[in-house]
């Protein structure tokens, strides 16, 4: 399996602040990546270096083989993201908006495209309305709609379920399943949702203070814990309570 | 290869970008009348009172008398300069209200294609905005902007570009400063009104403050106006003089942005900027 995403020695200060502190990791083609942590631990950070929307202060970023921070603009067709942070613009109807990201993204055929993604996230009959009269819910899922627009293979989701309902959010992490096992996309994601980093994810980085402090799929670290579930685990990474010593150790 | 991995692959300028964010733009124009009646209809009020201003002043000034128009002309060519600015200023602003410069600089969209798509907006809006005004001065005041002929693509073309150069170092501003600095948008090009010429010769300002004034490309725009009005002849001299400075201040500006950008993805702000 290639390596998709490659970062090594990933750093970002604020001034004093040193919200990411050489961080390295790799994500393997086809497979989801959870960045786990606190608020402040470097989630949104760390993506939005990825994204190139942000330098880093240090460190190497690969996407698909290109190095990012000098030819981020080869790769970006091929990438997407959606963040709670970012809105899609809401005085534009829902079929403006995905027809805009159509062409900014150089697709054919972009007509064909907004309708299939419409009909693929049950949202044909939003497609006329404005954007910023929809429901939270709704919403979600033009932002997943226009952050899969490009079919990217590779997605980078900040808190994908946050704020939605628990209905909203099951369907939500079940479409990204369909559609990593449909296209063989590799997704990053951040999240505070333990239940949806346990479904969704193959390997969990856990972050506290902008460091990487543990690591491994959601069974590994559960059982590397002596815990019954993520949750648990985060909250003893997060309060800085010793992993359980294993026979391996 | 498919057509999206033949886009991975392009490295260049993208009309198709540029033309993808004037039809978001055009979307939104498309959907607030009060948007469309907003851009007439200050071009239009300024003509109808600086119509009057004319005609009394036609009858009680020897200067204006000489060339009627000269006061109108002023006036609506101002209003190139202050829509063009406004305009790209307005298309900028309008992603930081909407908070979609985050999604924008993810897209293959280049910061230079933005910046084209925005001065091209300015154009249109410009464009819409002043129409009204220059047909509905016709009947009113018998007057014609387009009587100016040819000249009136130079002195047009000349003021828009001042007017961008404007709006994308006033645009950089923001990016830099937030929200913050939006006043800006509204008031920076009234800064150089006092020197630019407008409505009386830059001969009537103090000599140190002339000499100001002639740096500034608007000065040699209105005194080329002036000279045709007057004199019936196009100075080529303040033409050349209007666009190589206009050459300056375009590349000052853009050297603004594209440091305000580089300064904003160091600070991370295109991700939180918005209302």
């Amino acid at each position: 399996m290639d390596t998709v995403i490659q970062i090594q020695g990933l750093t970002k200060r604020f001034d004093a602040a040193l919200a990411v502190d050489a961080i390295s990791f790799e994500v393997p083609r086809g497979s989801t990546t959870a960045l786990l942590g606190g608020n402040g631990a470097g989630k949104t950070t760390t993506l939005s270096m990825l994204l190139g929307l942000l330098l880093p202060t240090a460190g190497a970023i690969r996407v698909l083989g290109e190095d990012m921070l000098r030819h981020r603009h080869r790769v970006l067709p091929r990438m997407n993201f959606s963040s709670p942070y970012v809105e899609v613009p809401r005085r534009l109807t829902v079929r403006q908006n995905l027809t805009v990201y159509g062409h900014l993204y150089g697709l054919d055929r972009v007509g064909e495209r907004v309708a299939a993604l419409a009909r693929d996230l049950d949202m044909v009959d939003l497609l006329a309305r404005q954007t910023g009269k929809l429901s939270a819910g709704q919403r979600t899922r033009v932002a997943l709609a226009k952050a899969l627009i490009n079919d990217p293979a590779v997605l980078l989701l900040d808190e994908p379920t946050a704020s939605l309902d628990p209905d909203t959010g099951d369907w939500v992490r079940g479409y990204l399943e369909r559609y990593r096992a449909r296209t063989g996309a590799t997704i990053l994601l951040a999240s505070h949702n333990m239940a949806e980093v346990e479904r969704l994810c193959d390997t969990v980085l856990m972050l506290r203070a902008g460091k990487i402090v543990d690591r491994g799929s959601p069974a590994e670290l559960i059982a590397r814990y002596g815990r019954h579930n993520l949750e648990e685990v985060f909250l003893d990474i997060a309060r800085d309570r010793p992993r359980v010593r294993t026979a391996a150790q | 290869m498919t057509a999206l991995e033949l886009a991975a692959g392009r490295a260049g300028f993208s009309p198709r970008r540029v033309g993808a964010l004037i039809l978001r733009y055009l979307y939104l124009m498309r959907g607030s009348w009060p948007r469309l009646l907003e851009l007439a209809y200050w071009p239009m009020l300024q003509v109808v009172m600086w119509g009057f201003i004319s005609r009394f002043f036609v009858t009680n000034s020897s200067w204006v008398a000489q060339a009627a128009g000269v006061l109108l002309g002023a006036a609506m060519l101002w209003d190139v300069l202050f829509r063009s600015q406004l305009g790209v200023s307005v298309s900028f602003l309008e992603e930081m209200w909407s908070r979609n410069l985050g999604h924008l600089f993810v897209s293959p969209l280049r910061p230079y294609e933005f910046v084209i798509a925005i001065t091209v907006m300015s154009l249109i809006r410009t464009v819409i905005g002043l129409m009204p005004a220059a047909l509905i001065a016709i009947p009113l005041y018998h007057f014609s902007i387009f009587d100016l002929g040819l000249p009136l693509i130079a002195f047009f073309a000349n003021l828009m570009v001042t007017g961008w150069a404007i709006g994308i170092a006033v645009s950089g501003l923001i990016l830099r400063y937030g929200l913050g600095a939006e006043t800006f948008a509204w008031v920076a090009v009234f800064a150089i009104s006092p020197i630019a010429a407008i409505y009386y010769p830059v001969s009537v300002l103090p000599a140190w403050l002339q000499t100001v004034a002639l740096a500034l490309p608007p000065a040699h725009v209105f005194e080329g106006m002036r000279a045709l009005m007057f004199e019936h002849v196009f100075r080529w001299d303040h033409f050349f003089a209007a666009a190589g400075l206009n050459a300056l201040l375009l590349g000052a500006a853009a050297g603004i942005f594209l440091f305000a950008f580089g300064r904003a993805r160091r600070l991370g702000k295109l991700m939180q900027v918005g209302e």
